[in-house]
């Protein structure tokens, strides 16, 4: 049943991402470009990164050297592919958390439980994440800081997932202590006070040079929480009502419980 | 904790859909986890701070992806 499983989160994710990647071209693309412009015109003479050495020619070569690959390209088909691989990637993950979480959190519909987990992951994986390290567009960082700023942000997502699943396994045990309504409070609450450590505690990298467009950075930003909104609201929906058309038609059935 | 009827019409004897065993679910988690973490990388971080492969074509080609996904990027 897990491959059943696998194969329609991955069938979601990819939906998914195509949706996403129709936002993030058109909303996405824009503020992206004009951030790039921005850099290109701070390039002469300073900063070049060794896997970013921006020429000074800077229009249409975002990143100059060796691979070649042009704007035109990068824009469309890497957009596509980049959204497309990670939105498939992550639905096929989310149909292995589901697999786990089915039947373990109480009575939920598939559809029920699907679009809790979307919204857990949403939260965990983007949300939290985001107040802390916002996405950036070109522009904003530095060679010198991209090792710190990768390392940080991985470690938040792992904190903060981490804190999603000591939650949710508290939930249970907390709801048969103090009400349903009061332990799945007390569970978010966790979650709430652990955020706000890591928040605290987790190192500001602050890059954002001093004349960069404060539209052109609100814009990228809310196109690309946009675009995980999408993914992650059509993931949350997609799989949990493909899951159960296919469990109607008899086709998910488990080996242990044919018969339920 | 011991109703047997429920808003979604589901009871907790009969979820509507079986519950998979660990023991089936640990192999899947472990392989297909492992290949859609190394997919996410590929979109995610390859080429950046860290690098499997020598060059910046797999950076470059996903490039727009990475930074609008909110990866950081450079
Ligand atoms: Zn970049």
């Amino acid at each position: 049943m897990i491959g059943q499983l696998l194969w329609r989160g991955m069938l979601a994710g990819l939906i998914a991402g195509l949706l996403a990647f129709a936002m993030a071209s058109t909303f996405g693309e824009p503020p992206l470009t004009r951030a790039i412009g921005f850099e290109a015109s701070q390039a002469d003479g300073h900063h070049h990164g060794e896997a970013h050495s921006h020429g000074a020619t800077g229009e249409g070569h975002h990143h100059g050297d060796g691979a070649g690959i042009s704007r035109a390209t990068q824009s469309s088909w890497g957009l596509l592919t980049g959204v497309g691989v990670y939105s498939t990637a992550l639905g096929g993950l989310f149909a292995l958390v589901f697999a786990l979480a089915n039947g373990r959190l109480g009575r939920l519909s598939p559809r029920a439980l699907s679009v809790l987990l979307a919204a857990g992951g949403f939260l965990a994986l983007v949300a939290v994440p985001w107040v802390k390290y916002p996405p950036n567009p070109p522009g904003i960082g530095t060679a010198a800081t991209i090792d710190l700023r990768t390392e940080v942000y991985f470690l938040l997502l792992a904190v903060s997932l981490s804190a999603m699943m000591l939650s949710v396994r508290l939930a249970r045990p907390l709801r048969a202590r103090l009400g349903p309504w009061n332990g799945v409070l007390a569970a978010g609450a966790l979650y709430g006070l652990i955020a706000a450590f890591a928040w605290g505690l987790f190192p500001t990298v602050a890059t954002i040079p001093a004349h960069f467009p404060a539209e052109v950075l609100w814009q990228f930003r809310l196109s690309s929480l946009g675009i995980q909104v999408i993914i992650w609201a059509v993931l949350g929906l997609v799989f949990g009502a493909l899951v159960e058309r296919a469990r109607r038609r008899r086709q998910l059935t488990g080996r242990a419980s044919a018969t339920a | 904790m011991s109703q047997t009827t429920t808003a979604t019409g589901v009871s907790p004897e009969s979820p509507s859909l079986p519950v998979v065993p660990l023991g089936e679910l640990l192999p899947w988690a472990l392989l297909g986890g492992l290949l859609l973490m190394l997919a996410l990388y590929f979109v995610g971080a390859e080429q950046g701070a860290t690098a499997m492969f020598s060059g910046t074509g797999i950076h470059e080609f996903v490039h727009d992806g990475r930074h609008l996904l909110g990866f950081p990027c450079h």
